[in-house]
């Protein structure tokens, strides 16, 4: 994706906004969200020609509206539609105001369709497709180029999901309250996937994956400007600002990665830093910690130590105590042994470890023999050191990973 | 995750003439269904059968140089008949359509050919 002109930036903000407002009002998510996209698609060839109108939204509204009521109109006679437009759009809403009211209805719109698009009835893959498109406003095409599938793939996946919201029913409107918290770490989670999907792609051709960060850390930091008393939001946003501040460090040119250790510090974003760490301290004492909170106070550690030998594992280490306490997990036990193994030396971190390696799962999985290859090296057991990097190696599937494994191995064989 | 599910066959998986004409439309006819639902599930990113054996090409280097011979290489029955490259949450599911795969009826000489799963390696890396 190269960089977008102002009229692309507008009708990327505004497509949550105007699908929101067509849903609120008519219901049908799927012929709505069709409407919307060819609003778009007009605006898209119109607007650089005759310029932005005066009020955006409220053109795109009016277009999509237009097109929809056409649409619905033409298979009224079929299907007796208004009836079940009705049965979607709440009884209340039947006299609401017009679908292009004022901004705060707005604010309100994307976040329910944020809501709706991250709802536990689909997939994953569904919640994160149908998100980067109906709120973050790409293109069926600029979704697919960035997860590497072919269009058609990806536009499958789409109306997919938007099949499943329409057969299973699902309203458009906030989760009721006893419900609001849990819905709310999906919607987390899927913007936090999205994030590590552009975050973990490496330099090059891969640029296009890393536009999805961006992508994520804009949809949270509207989320966070709509919720603003949710900490957990916060922390997300925190998390995610304070990772990524990283990324000018993380690769070489040719594409392999260079470890937290190595980086070159004078390298990293120091205003994402900046900003990450005064959310995060702004947040914490708030009460109702969760795990996006404390894994942004850790990256907050790291992030302010000028030099690796300066971190403060200690705190790391606490930290992760606590992790391992509200959201426990085979990879936050994994990070919390290294920590341990910083703080308190390399055997006690391996000692942990034979205890994680009898769970089956995680046996085969290539980040604890990569943390072992670690410790054993740290330890100065550089035989078993050698045997832990190959099995690492080639239990991954991820190439950049492999590469740096491969090189520590040869690292060590150098040596002897 | 992206996994290359591949499909091995033997010399009767291009002589169609040894199979009846029941078998032969059943297979094809349940080879379809199956591309349709992994198209419909939007897993399917491609998928091709191969072409006979005899028309396989092998390159070699010997002695620094390239030599071709014809037809596959190695000495093993099985041979490469096609694949599916397909877009799915976990190696769990894959290996599920993998399964799909295997269980399309198929004449007798078809038994006991292999699917491979195989996954494939990414761009992405974890910060280390």
């Amino acid at each position: 994706m190269s960089e977008l002109t102002d009229v692309e930036h507008l009708l990327r903000a505004l497509t949550p906004r105007v699908l929101g407002a067509l849903i609120r009002r008519y219901g049908h998510f799927d012929a709505c969200e069709d409407a919307t996209q060819e609003a778009l698609l007009a605006a898209a060839v119109q607007w650089p020609r005759d310029g932005i109108p005066e009020n955006p939204r409220s053109w795109l509204i009016t277009v999509a509206s237009r097109r929809l009521t056409d649409q619905l109109r033409s298979e009224e006679s079929r299907r007796r539609r208004e009836v079940a437009a009705a049965a979607t759009v709440r009884p209340e809403e039947l006299v609401s105001p017009p679908a292009d009211a004022d901004d705060g209805q707005a604010a309100d719109d994307t976040v329910t369709l944020l809501f709706l698009c991250c709802h536990p009835a689909l997939s994953p893959a569904s919640q994160i497709a149908l998100t980067l498109r109906a709120v973050g406003g790409l293109t069926t095409a600029e979704i697919a180029h960035a997860f590497l599938v072919p269009e058609a793939t990806m536009a499958q996946r789409i109306s997919r999901a938007k099949q499943r919201i329409k057969s299973t029913g699902i309203p458009f409107r906030m989760p009721p309250q006893e419900e609001f918290d849990d819905r709310l770490l999906v919607v987390l989670r899927v913007l936090y996937l999205i994030f590590n999907e552009g975050y973990t792609a490496t330099s090059g051709p891969a640029l296009h994956r890393s536009e999805l960060a961006n992508e994520a850390i804009r949809l949270t930091r509207e989320l966070h400007q709509l919720l603003p008393g949710d900490p957990e939001v916060a922390g997300l946003l925190a998390l995610m600002l304070l990772t990524d501040a990283r990324r000018p460090a993380r690769t070489r040119p040719d594409g392999s990665l260079v470890p937290l250790a190595e980086q070159d510090r004078s390298l990293w974003n120091r205003d994402a830093i900046a900003e990450g760490i005064d959310l995060i301290t702004r947040t914490l004492p708030r009460g109702r910690v969760g795990p996006y909170q404390v894994q942004a106070a850790i990256a907050a550690i790291h992030d302010e130590a000028t030099e690796a030998k300066d971190t403060d594992w200690e705190q790391i280490l606490a930290l992760y105590q606590i992790l391992d306490r509200i959201a426990p997990g085979p990879m936050v036990t994994l990070n919390r042994i290294v920590a341990l193994a910083m703080v308190h030396g390399p055997q006690a971190g391996l000692a942990e470890l034979d205890d994680l390696e009898r769970d089956a799962r995680l046996a085969q999985h290539h980040r604890l023999h990569a943390v072992r290859a670690h410790l054993l090296e740290m330890a100065g057991d550089l035989q078993a050191a050698q045997a832990s990097y190959r099995t690492a190696a080639h239990l991954t599937t991820s190439l950049p990973e492999q590469r740096y494994l491969n090189a520590r191995l040869a690292g060590i064989t150098d040596v002897h | 995750m992206k996994y290359l599910v591949l499909i091995y066959g033997n010399d009767e998986s291009w002589d169609w003439d040894t199979w009846s004409k029941d078998e032969f439309d059943r297979t094809n006819r349940e080879m379809d269904k199956i591309i349709d639902e992994f198209r419909e599930s939007g897993e399917l990113v491609d998928g091709h059968g191969l072409a006979a054996p005899r028309q396989t090409k092998t390159v070699w280097l010997k002695e620094g140089v390239p030599v071709v011979t014809d037809g596959p290489f190695g000495e093993s029955k099985e041979v490469l008949a096609g694949y599916f490259l397909i877009d799915c949450e976990s190696a769990d599911r894959a290996v599920e359509l993998a399964k799909r795969v295997q269980q399309v009826p198929a004449p007798e000489t078809q038994r006991g050919l292999p699917v491979e799963v195989r996954p494939i390696m990414d761009d992405a890396g974890l910060e280390m």
